[in-house]
């Protein structure tokens, strides 16, 4: 692996990890669409890693499922906590904690 | 912030800070190979004379490992069923009492020229899958990804159930019979070896690899796709 790419590749790392964080809630504004947007993120730059890796039938696998179908499948269920809440009460996303 | 939260707050740190600490040392023991293994140069040296795949991954998937790959599709198959079964209870037919957000006009005109052509790439992934990285899991999912964009254009769309469990259960159905038909005619069940092996690196090659990835990419985006539109028809649970 030669200079570049582990630069590239420490410059992912970094990147994921903070998506990682987002995700989880820890930083960011801590909601939760961002949140999911974040666990998307971490899949697609994943991806990358496993481009880089020389394993491109992963990568794929990972960009179309991890950071594509899972994504907006959390966003569809998303909208039906949401919506089945707001007969109940008001939404307050923060309610929870 | 209560102190019951925060010792679970805790407790999730100390889980999150073991399991970081247990890749570390797997990181840190970490010595790359200098050459294959046994069985990696085995499947180096042999897929293209034996499968006459030029995708290495492709061949152990549907050849040496077919009966593993049959195992996933089936998890897969239940996975979708059972989608199916949970969602069937909450479906209503009148959908005009759900007050939806209105579409954007950017996403209705892009999902009308994408859609088709994200499908298309779909297929040419999985009838390219002992060619070119990717295969009938990938070219599923991404067929999937080009009804979720149909979906999320127009939320009140329906798409057929019986053309879907109709294309889900003949491609089934077709791995199935091949992988019976290598047991007769080539080495054993799933043995792709029915067809001639052709010519390195043509489409029509690497006996039936083609026709099983196929089959098993049009299995994977009709799970999903029947997933998808069973989450989308949904009204409560």
């Amino acid at each position: 692996m030669s200079g570049l790419m582990t630069a590239m590749t420490a410059v992912l790392c970094i990147a994921m990890l903070v998506a990682a964080l987002v995700a989880i809630r820890v930083l960011g504004d801590k909601s939760l669409p961002i949140a999911i947007l974040a666990a998307g993120l971490v899949s697609l730059l994943a991806s990358v890693l496993f481009l880089i890796l020389a394993s491109p039938d992963v990568a794929m696998t990972e960009a179309a499922i991890g950071s594509g179908l899972s994504t907006f499948l959390f966003f569809f269920v998303l909208a039906r906590i949401r919506s089945w809440e707001k007969g109940e009460r008001e939404y307050d996303g923060e309610k929870h904690d | 912030m209560t102190g019951k939260n925060m010792i679970k707050r805790l407790l999730a740190l100390l889980l999150l800070a073991s399991i970081g600490a247990m890749f570390a040392s797997l990181l840190l023991a970490y010595v790359p190979d200098t050459d294959l293994n046994f069985t990696a140069r085995y499947y180096a040296e042999h897929t293209a004379a034996d499968i006459g795949a030029a995708n290495i991954v492709t061949a152990i998937i549907v050849t040496y490992r077919g009966l593993d790959t049959l195992g996933e599709v089936t998890v897969l198959f239940l996975a979708s069923g059972i989608v199916g079964l949970v969602l069937s209870f909450g479906r209503k037919q009148n959908t005009t009492l759900r007050n939806l957000v209105p579409v954007g006009e950017l996403l209705t005109t892009a999902s009308q020229y994408l859609a088709p052509i994200i499908m298309l790439l779909g297929v040419y992934v999985f009838v390219n899958g002992h060619l070119t990285p990717g295969g009938g899991f990938q070219g599923g999912a991404i067929i999937a990804s080009g009804m979720l964009l149909l979906l999320l254009s127009d939320p009140l769309k329906r798409f057929s159930h019986t053309l879907i469990a109709t294309v889900e259960s003949f491609s089934g159905v077709g791995y199935i019979a091949l992988g019976l038909v290598g047991l007769v005619l080539a080495g054993g069940f799933l043995d792709s070896r029915i067809l001639p092996n052709g010519v390195l690196g043509e489409l029509i090659s690497a006996g039936a690899i083609p026709l099983i990835y196929s089959l098993i990419g049009l299995k994977v985006g009709a799970e999903f796709s029947s997933m998808l539109t069973s989450l989308s028809e949904t009204e409560d649970l």
